[in-house]
C-alpha cells in the first residue's frame, strides 16, 4: 500500500522506508516556531527541565505576534522574557517589533519555511505551511521546549482524507470560502487527528495565498494537517525565497485515503460562518439582515497581499458605512510596507477605516478591537467561538476578504456581489 | 494512580477560549490563570471545584487554539481527571505532556451526571459511578504514552533517556 503525501514527508523524517496510519514514530524537526504567548511557557519548561543549549539555532523561529506592540506591563514581560532567551542562544529567526509580522504570514514570506519540511510549532495555526507541501503541525509549549532541545518530536502518522478539486473559483470567491464551505461540510472535528490532503485539476488555478488560507484552517476542522501538493505557482512563491532546498515529495499514486471528498470549486460562493463555530456556514447572501458593528481584515488566515488587493479594491473611493469600525491589519512589515507604497493604506483612511502594524490582536481578543456585550464583527479572522474577540455576548462571523470588506460598506453582511457589481 | 471527586459537566465542541480566555495569556503564571478557568461557559466551576473533581464533557473537548494554558489551569484547579467522548488533538498531546489525566469513553459521557460522585482509576481505565454505582471502561493508552505519563511529562521522559 502507498502513502499519503504527509506520511512521505514523516518516514523522509523518521529515516524508514514506511510508515503506515496510526505507527507511532520520532521524526527529525526542521523547524520550532513559537510566539510571545506560548515560548515563555515554553522557556520556563525548557529550563526546569535543566537543558542549556538548544538543538540548532537557526532551526528556530520566535515570532512576537500576539500582543506586539505590547498591550500592557504583562505582555511586556513576556516579550523580554522571549527576547533574552533568544539572545542567550542566538536564535537567528527571532522577529521583534519593526522586523515582526504574524507568524504565519511572516515565515512563508522571508522563505523561513519550504517544501518537505517537517515542522512543530506551538500555535494552533502551524498548519499554514503545508500550503508549500511541508509537513507542518501545531503543539502546545512543552513539545516545543522538548523539539527546541532535541530537534526531534513524536507523531502518531496520520491517516488522510482527500479533497478533490476541480474547476475555477468564481471571482468574487476566495481561499477563504473554499475552507469555509468544507468546514461547513465535515464539522469542526470532521478531519480530528487526520492530514487534509489537497489535490485534483482545481489545484492549479488556486493562488499561493489563497493555499495558505486554506491550509490555515485546517485545525478548523480538528486536522494534524493541511497540505497542497508542489507545482509550478508553490515553485514560483519559493524562487529566491527559501533559504534551504525544497524537497518535493508527492503521494503515491496507490495511498489509502479514508475518504475523498470532491470540491468542485466554481460551485462555491461567498460563505459565512456564523456565531459561534466555524461549522455553522451559510451563504453570505442569506444573511443581508445581519447587522454588524465592527469589521476586522487581517490575522494569520488573510492578512495577505491578496487580501489586502480585495479589500483595497472594494473600499477605495467608497464609505465605510456610518456608525461601523473597520480595522484593517496587513500580516507583515512587507506588507504594511506594499500598502503604503501602493496608497492603499490612504485609501482605507479616506474611506473611514483604521490600519495597524501587524499582529493577531483581535482575532483572539487581546486588543486592538476587543468587542462589548451585544456587538457584532464580520472577521476574516479564523476562530468565532463565545468571547473569542471580547465580551461573551459578542458574536464574531468570519468571512472572506472581499465579504467584509463589503460588509463594512452597507453595515449588514453582504455578498460582495453586491457591491462591486 | 487514581482519582474521585464529583462531577463538573459539559457539552461538545467545549473550546480553549473558554477554557482559558486569550485576554488573560499577558502571564504564563498557572495559579493566576487557574482563577479563569471556564468563566465564560460557567462562572461557577472555580468557585466550586474541589482537588480531585473530574471533568466530563461531549465530542472534541480543547478544540481551537494550541495554549497549553488550557489543560495547565485545568490541572491547577485541582481537577484529577478529564473524561470526553474524544479529544481534539493539540489538547490530547498536551494534557499527556505536562501530566493531566484524560480518558476517551462516550459511554460514561452519556451516563454520567453533572454532580455525581465517581471515582477514576487511570491504570485499569475504569470509571465508577458512585452515585449510581454503573462503571464503565475506557481506553487505556498505548504503552508508548503511558510511558511519558509515568515518567512525568514529556520532558522528564526525555530526561530519562
Amino acid at each position: 500500500m502507498g502513502m499519503t503525501m504527509t506520511q512521505k514527508i514523516l518516514a523522509a523524517h523518521a529515516g524508514l522506508d514506511t510508515v503506515t496510519a496510526g505507527q507511532l514514530i520520532n521524526a527529525k524537526l526542521d523547524l520550532v516556531l513559537g510566539n510571545d504567548i506560548t515560548t515563555p511557557v515554553a522557556v520556563n519548561e525548557f529550563k526546569k527541565a535543566g537543558f542549556e543549549e538548544v538543538f540548532n539555532k537557526d532551526r528556530i523561529a520566535i515570532v512576537l505576534d500576539h500582543f506586539v506592540p505590547n498591550k500592557d506591563i504583562k505582555a511586556a514581560e513576556q516579550s523580554k522574557q522571549c527576547r533574552g532567551f533568544a539572545c542567550d542562544h542566538c536564535i537567528s529567526h527571532f522577529y521583534d517589533v519593526g522586523k515582526m509580522g504574524i507568524e504565519h504570514a511572516l515565515l512563508p514570506e522571508q522563505g523561513v519555511v519550504t517544501a518537505g519540511d517537517c515542522i512543530i510549532g506551538a500555535d494552533s495555526h502551524t498548519c499554514t505551511y503545508g500550503a508549500l507541501g511541508a509537513f507542518s503541525t501545531g503543539v502546545g509549549s512543552t513539545d516545543m521546549a522538548a523539539g527546541m532541545a532535541t530537534g526531534m518530536a513524536w507523531f502518531k502518522v496520520p491517516s488522510a482524507i482527500k479533497f478533490n478539486l476541480s474547476g475555477r473559483l468564481p471571482s468574487n470567491c476566495s481561499g477563504k470560502d473554499v475552507i469555509l464551505t468544507i468546514i461547513g461540510q465535515i464539522g469542526v472535528d470532521g478531519a480530528l487527528y487526520r492530514s487534509m490532503e489537497f489535490a485534483g485539476e482545481g489545484v492549479k488555478t488556486l493562488s499561493m495565498d489563497d493555499r495558505l488560507c486554506i491550509c490555515n484552517m485546517a485545525i478548523e476542522a480538528g486536522a494534524k494537517n493541511g497540505i497542497f501538493p508542489v507545482d509550478d505557482v508553490t515553485k514560483a512563491y519559493m524562487d529566491g525565497r527559501s533559504e534551504r532546498e525544497p524537497v518535493i515529495f508527492e503521494a503515491d499514486s496507490d495511498a489509502e485515503y479514508e475518504k475523498v471528498i470532491e470540491i468542485d470549486l466554481s460551485s462555491v460562493t461567498p460563505t459565512v460562518s456564523c456565531p459561534h463555530l466555524p461549522e455553522n456556514t451559510k451563504p453570505a447572501s442569506e444573511l443581508s439582515d445581519i447587522k454588524i458593528d465592527q469589521v476586522v481584515i487581517g490575522s494569520c488566515t488573510n492578512g495577505r497581499m491578496e487580501d489586502m488587493e480585495v479589500a483595497y479594491r472594494t473600499l477605495n473611493g467608497k464609505k465605510i458605512a456610518d456608525g461601523i469600525r473597520c480595522i484593517i491589519i496587513p500580516g507583515t512589515m512587507e506588507i504594511m510596507r506594499e500598502c503604503v507604497e501602493r496608497g492603499y493604506v490612504t485609501a482605507f483612511i479616506d474611506a473611514g477605516a483604521v490600519v495597524s502594524t501587524p499582529t493577531c490582536g483581535p482575532c483572539l481578543g487581546g486588543y486592538m478591537g476587543i468587542l462589548a456585550a451585544g456587538e457584532r464583527c464580520i472577521a476574516t479572522t479564523n476562530r468565532n467561538f463565545v468571547g473569542r474577540m471580547g465580551h461573551v455576548e459578542s458574536e464574531v462571523y468570519l468571512a472572506s476578504p472581499a465579504t467584509a470588506a463589503a460588509s463594512a460598506l452597507t453595515g449588514y453582511i453582504t455578498n460582495p456581489s453586491e457591491v462591486n457589481a | 494512580m487514581n482519582t474521585k471527586g464529583h462531577v463538573f459537566k459539559y457539552s461538545d465542541n467545549v473550546d480553549t477560549d473558554v477554557i482559558i480566555p486569550a485576554r488573560y495569556l499577558n502571564t504564563p503564571d498557572a495559579k493566576e490563570l487557574a482563577l479563569h478557568c471556564m468563566e465564560d461557559i460557567d462562572t461557577e466551576f472555580v468557585k466550586q471545584v474541589q482537588k480531585g473533581d473530574v471533568m466530563v464533557a461531549g465530542w472534541n473537548f480543547g478544540c481551537g487554539s494550541s495554549r497549553e494554558h488550557a489543560p495547565l489551569v485545568i490541572k491547577t484547579c485541582g481537577t484529577g481527571c478529564v473524561i470526553a467522548k474524544s479529544f481534539a488533538r493539540i489538547f490530547y498531546r498536551n494534557a499527556i505532556n505536562i501530566g493531566l489525566p484524560i480518558l476517551e469513553c462516550p459511554e460514561a459521557v452519556d451516563e454520567i451526571s453533572s454532580g455525581d460522585e465517581v471515582s477514576v482509576d487511570f491504570d485499569t481505565g475504569v470509571i465508577t459511578d458512585i452515585t449510581t454505582g454503573e462503571t464503565y471502561k475506557a481506553q487505556p493508552f498505548p504503552p508508548f504514552i503511558q510511558n511519558i505519563i509515568s515518567a512525568g511529562g514529556l520532558l522528564a521522559s526525555l530526561k530519562q533517556n
